[in-house]
């Protein structure tokens, strides 16, 4: 069947079109070339309408066992957002932590159609998988997590070479049937095991004596050797603590030119003037944002309200554990591969640290010049339910708003900030470019996040309300790979999106050591742990699509 | 990757018999007989060689066809006005279709092994804990307080995978580990150390374990304790293994939800859970929490990622409605609430449904045997014999691959599940 979408307002920023209104074809899931006999089955009017390609969400919690230690510990969260059944939905609930389904359901209504599991444990990937396969819609995918296994550091402190790194890291994104490689305070989620309570960018580890500098170095130069597209994937030293600006400042300069990904920049961005000892460091961040290339960033914008913060970073949330809201959280050290920690939390808008935060996550993205190089995130759940994303659109997109907004916050805390200065309001064409060009070409998305011919037909319709809250919670029309899944803001057919991977090459001999490490330290088998194609594939519904590497990747 | 060489033989199996989840198994599968060849225990053994009798399933104790059943199971669903799914005993796929079928169906679905693992759940929800992993423990433990649980009588390979390997990664002497069991004396000698050094005991009934536990919180904590003995055990005793907490690298705190099963255990877990957060403001101490088999971990799981709650969860209203005591099972059924009951149990012929006067429907492992036939039985495969699987490990972090190891023809409850969804 051949769809023709008729004389929308294309803003489609891998092919520069920035509000140009043309004719979309879709046929068998993908766009096509206008037919060259003029027929069509199927046309649908969106004159004056904003057309995009399907968002992106780069770095949102959705599936892995620290979620679902959220979703178990908080049912009174739950309890004021049950979603009951529908003929098409299956009922769910979650506000913080959603359900599967009701996440993949809400993504969609909000024109979204990929998401990114960013912290896949790599002994927790199939967890990860089997939590994203019941997740409906939406593509997804998963950053396996090292640095703070004990594997790499064993290499590390033996002073292994690079290939054998590059090995190991390929061995893990292929086994784990992940897409990019995520690190988590480098170094430190082990470090916490020996009692460590922080680790520095050149702190060592005590027993391994390696520091998170050397392994940042190290796990970024894999992913550039490998041709991993999706540069490495940075959860950095010391998140949440006053001061941290210098660490992040220094892990710009410490990666020596190599891409790396800056995740939740906002939560580390803070520094240590002022009465409370808390101040914005998001000017000079920014600024170094500016002058590196080689760096990317999310956000992470807090915005105010309960939610529940769920990272593998433990030792920082052991740390962040008084501040628990409600009074209730788990920690844990993960089979000498990571650990995790679920500390719920409100963001309270009378407190000077929470306005600051807001106010630091809005500065960074006002300040920092290029819209290819940060990504809209509210690192979900832990800034905020990723449902806030459309406010936080207008926040960005409407100054008055934001300026509105600001001015009913801790007064002291708007004392510290320049953000009222800041005249900047993104475009759309610049929303465009954060939610979905710019993530597709940084995750290395081929067919995606674009509207060219081959391009999948993952589309989002919106009508261009001036209410830019409006305008994005509620899209006219989403397609998901051509078929119709919203419309008018609801769903109308339920799909199941793919899992996108990169399968790199490695040396079989690469497991030679794997196998006597895990038969002489472990507690399960080399094979158990590796995920198959099948368990991806599963009952039928799931599928993998393999993302191509960049030229040029060594082994 | 479990390799069949050509004489029947698989290794690397795994077990989920056992909440820990061995997967170093070898069986020898010939025809539907299936023998552990190596790496068997006194749980995991009897799990696997558990022969196959019933291929039928029965309506009313006649024999029907597979189509015929899944219809009349689907009629009954269709006319229940309070369904439970209760058991639960399946793998990660055979939870999903229960799920997806009580959504539809308005069902609660609970487990027979929920008043053990809500011992915990019930902590997690109040104000949470720190735990660790299996591998963490193998590798790092130094101390190792079993609080009112005779580990080895339901783990049995326990100490040898966890406790007492060749070698740690991080050149501990193996030998120095120290077990100490509070409150239950082990059945066995599986904690004794690789030298022969005996695990120490300190005795005391399971209704005093609160107050024991309670002191031994305030002495961890360096409070003043007035009274000499709790429960019997000096307190000086106590302060011993308090001193212990504090000077351990690693501690590690295990119990079973299952073997502490006095009134109110949780708060006694909670105890435990609260101490082990203190005990982290200067060293580093956490619990490990043992349970988890034939699906427990896993069922729970897959109902908390699809719709936010653990087992103990209602669909009647269209959304879903968690309550630990309202929709405990047993009480629902004690209470005649329940119209019809579907019981799943496809790993233990032993766990059959309790007794009821709601109409009964049993997914069940070949074999089961009844007092009163059921309306309607199933026989279905076992995950990780008779169908591939995925199940969890107590630790709920790790999930390991269940291989099929024959073709016996029985249908999963996945299929069975989900046929009867699609014939509401």
């Amino acid at each position: 069947m051949l769809t023709k979408l008729t004389g929308g307002r294309v803003f489609d920023p891998e092919h520069g079109q920035n509000d140009v209104v043309r004719d979309i074809y879709i046929r068998d899931g993908r766009i096509v070339d206008a037919p060259s006999d003029g027929k069509v089955d199927q046309e649908i009017d969106v004159r004056g309408k904003v057309i995009m390609s399907g968002a992106i969400d780069m770095h949102t919690h959705i599936g892995g066992g620290k979620v679902n230690i959220a979703r178990t510990m908080l049912p009174e969260d739950h309890a004021e957002a049950l979603i009951e059944r529908t003929e098409l939905m299956r009922s769910g609930c979650g506000h913080a932590a959603p359900s599967t389904l009701t996440t993949g359901y809400r993504y969609a209504e909000m024109g979204y159609t990929a998401g990114f599991e960013p912290a896949v444990l790599p002994i927790n990937a199939r967890q990860a998988h089997m939590e994203m396969h019941d997740t409906p819609i939406i593509d997804k995918g998963g950053y396996a997590m090292l640095g703070s296994d004990d594997f790499l550091l064993r290499m590390m402190a033996a002073n292994e070479d690079q290939e054998a790194i590059n090995n190991y890291v390929a061995w893990t994104l292929t086994h784990t049937q992940a897409l990019g490689l995520k690190v988590v305070n480098p170094g430190g989620i082990n470090a916490f095991k020996f009692n460590q309570r922080k680790l520095d960018l050149d702190e060592k580890n005590t027993f391994y004596n390696v520091s998170p500098r050397e392994i940042l170095q190290r796990l970024a130069r894999a992913m550039t050797e490998l041709g991993v597209p999706h540069p490495l994937h940075v959860h950095g030293c010391n998140l949440g603590v006053p001061g941290n600006k210098d660490t992040t400042l220094d892990t710009i300069q410490g990666i020596e030119g190599l891409p790396m990904h800056l995740t939740h920049i906002q939560f580390h961005s803070y520094g240590t003037e002022g009465d409370f000892k808390f101040s914005s460091g998001a000017a000079e961040i920014a600024e170094a944002i500016n002058r590196n290339k080689n760096i990317t960033v999310d956000v992470g914008q807090i915005l105010f309200g309960q939610t529940v913060t769920a990272s593998g970073d433990n030792m920082r949330q052991f740390a962040g554990a008084p501040h628990a809201h409600p009074n209730k959280w788990v920690c844990m050290d993960i089979e000498c591969d990571a650990g995790c920690g679920v500390v719920p939390f409100k963001y309270k808008d009378q407190s000077f640290v929470n306005a600051l935060q807001w106010m630091i996550g809005l500065e960074t993205f006002l300040m920092v010049d290029d819209p290819w190089r940060i990504f809209l995130t509210t690192d979900h759940p832990n800034g905020a339910p990723f449902t806030s994303y459309p406010h936080l659109i207008k926040l960005l997109m409407d100054k008055s708003f934001r300026n509105d907004m600001l001015s009913t916050l801790h007064p002291e805390a708007q004392n510290a900030t320049h953000l009222a200065s800041l005249d900047r309001e993104y475009s759309l064409y610049d929303i465009a470019i954060m939610t979905r060009a710019g993530a597709a070409k940084l995750l290395g998305l081929a067919d995606r996040g674009h509207l060219g011919v081959g391009a999948a037909a993952d589309i989002t319709i919106y009508t261009d309300h001036a209410d830019r809250e409006r305008m994005f919670s509620s899209p006219d029309y989403v397609f998901k790979d051509g078929q119709i899944v919203v419309k008018n803001g609801e769903l109308v057919k339920v799909t199941w999106g793919t899992t996108h991977v990169v399968k790199p090459e490695y040396d079989a001999s690469i497991e030679k050591s794997l196998k006597s490490y895990f038969d002489k330290y472990h507690t399960m088998k080399l094979g158990n742990f590796k995920i198959s194609d099948d368990e991806i594939i599963d009952d039928g519904r799931g599928s993998l699509t393999v993302q191509p590497l960049h030229k040029g990747g060594k082994l | 990757m479990t390799d069949k060489q050509s004489d029947g033989i698989f290794y690397d199996v795994v077990s989920p018999f056992c909440g820990i989840a061995s997967d170093d198994l070898v069986v020898q599968v010939d025809g539907n007989t299936v023998t552990v060849k190596e790496n068997g225990d006194s749980v995991t053994t009897p799990g696997f060689e558990t022969p196959i009798t019933d291929l039928s399933p029965r309506i009313n104790g006649q024999e029907v066809s597979l189509e015929q059943a899944v219809k009349h199971i689907a009629g009954l669903l269709n006319n229940s006005k309070q369904p439970l799914i209760g058991g639960m005993g399946t793998d990660l796929n055979g939870a999903r279709a229960a799920m997806a079928l009580a959504d539809h169906s308005r069902a609660t679905v609970d487990s027979q092994f929920s008043d053990a693992a809500f011992r915990n759940i019930l902590v997690l929800q109040d104000t949470g804990y720190m735990t660790t992993t299996l591998t963490e423990v193998r590798n790092r433990v130094d101390f190792l307080l079993v609080v009112g649980t005779d580990i080895e009588l339901t783990f049995p390979r326990f100490f040898e995978r966890m406790v007492w390997p060749k070698e740690s990664m991080f050149g501990q002497d193996i030998d120095s580990r120290e077990v100490v069991f509070l409150g239950k004396k082990p059945s066995g000698n599986a904690s004794t150390s690789p030298s022969g050094r005996a695990a120490q005991v300190i005795e005391c009934s399971e209704a005093d374990l609160p107050e024991v536990i309670s002191v031994l919180r305030a002495l961890v904590k360096g409070k003043n304790v007035q009274a000499e003995s709790v429960g019997g055990i000096p307190v000086s005793e106590l302060a011993v293994i308090a001193d212990k907490l504090n000077q351990a690298k690693y501690g590690v705190i295990s119990w079973s939800g299952t073997q502490l099963s006095h009134a109110h255990a949780e708060v006694t877990i909670q105890n435990i859970c609260e101490m082990i957060k203190e005990i982290n403001n200067t060293t580093r101490c956490n619990g490990l929490l043992l349970g988890g088999k034939e699906g427990d971990t896993t069922v729970n799981a897959v109902s908390a990622w699809q719709s936010g709650y653990p087992m103990r969860t209602a669909f009647s209203r269209n959304v879903p409605d968690y309550d630990p005591y309202l929709n405990r099972g047993q009480r629902m059924l004690d209470d005649g609430e329940v119209d019809l009951l579907i019981w799943v149990s496809s790993f233990n012929t032993a766990g059959t449904p309790p007794k009821t006067d709601a109409t009964t429907v049993v997914l069940g492992r070949s074999g089961m045997t009844f007092e009163q036939e059921p309306e309607v039985f199933i026989p279905v495969g076992v995950p990780g014999i008779d169908h591939a699987g995925r199940t969890f490990r107590c630790d709920s972090v790790v999930s390991v691959p269940l291989k099929k190891l024959r073709d016996s023809g029985l249908p999963s409850t996945f299929d069975v599940l989900t046929a009867v969804e699609q014939a509401l």
